[in-house]
């Protein structure tokens, strides 16, 4: 269970993201493979209401896209509305959702930019994972607050479905860098 | 002249769970401002401070772009979809 940050966003505390460790792996080896571009993707899951009235988000398919940022690709990934509506079909047809975004930080830490929350939407969860010299490090997991001004972090659950059991916590708080 | 409004997945928490509203309208402006007088949360995710529609968020009617449209003037009929797709944008650093 991670503390969400409160920054004035009346966020309570988050169950975490579930992910695959296969899953986890492909974000991991898109990042490794655009670099020192920036990857980006959708995550395809689904929410359920659990036990406690509790909403678990599991991320069980990616949907890995092209970075439309041909200008300034190192530092700025984007994903037009037209990849959008493509990544809602293909999640539509596996009867998902897109449950939230990933993309890399070559060579800068896990930890989302101004530039990102400025252009964040709430809800989707955005997974980003850096990349330092071609190897992908960190993988950490946000949330825009309702009012906008900070993203709240969200743990990363790696599980492995088949097993049923959480097998690593990549968990991180910190505030915006800025 | 009722148009469909399809509210995008993130935003749905502001507007009461909902996938969709009708409002009446005869342009897209009209339509967003109903759809902002309706669900007031939503406002701040749509528009920036000075009331432009933030680049991030796309209008669609029917299938059709606004911004080849007439943009926010682009007028509605009953019956049409207005659709609010993101698009998604971000990068390491400032």
């Amino acid at each position: 269970m991670a503390s969400r940050e409160n920054f004035g966003g009346g966020m309570e505390i988050s169950a975490p993201v579930t992910i695959t460790p296969e899953l986890a792996e492909k974000i991991r080896a898109h990042g490794a493979e655009t670099y020192p571009h920036e990857c980006c993707g959708a995550l395809l899951g689904r929410e359920e209401l659990v036990q406690d009235q509790k909403i678990v988000r599991e991320i069980v398919g990616l949907y890995p896209l092209v970075n439309r940022r041909d200008d300034s690709p190192r530092n700025r990934f984007s994903v037009t509305s037209e990849d959008v509506r493509e990544a809602e079909k293909a999640a539509t047809a596996r009867d998902l959702e897109v449950v939230g975004w990933y993309h890399s930080h070559p060579d800068h830490p896990a930890r989302p930019s101004e530039f990102d929350r400025e252009h964040a939407w709430p809800w989707y969860s955005y997974v980003i994972v850096s990349v330092a010299n071609g190897r992908p490090e960190d993988m950490t997991s946000w949330r825009l607050n309702d009012d906008r001004e900070e993203f709240s972090s969200e743990t990363i659950e790696v599980r492995d479905l088949r097993k049923g059991a959480a097998s690593k916590g990549l968990g991180n708080s910190a505030r915006t860098t800025r | 002249m009722a148009v469909k409004v399809i509210i995008p997945t993130p935003l749905r928490v502001y507007a009461g769970k909902r996938g969709s509203t009708d409002v009446a309208a005869g342009t897209v402006g009209e339509a967003l401002e109903k759809l902002t007088a309706e669900f007031g949360d939503l406002k701040k995710h749509l528009f920036t401070e000075d009331g432009k529609l933030r680049s991030f968020v796309n209008v669609y009617v029917n299938d059709e772009d606004i911004r080849y449209l007439a943009k926010e003037q682009t007028p509605t009929k009953d019956g049409d979809t207005v659709s609010i797709v993101p698009s998604i944008a971000g990068g390491c650093c400032w």
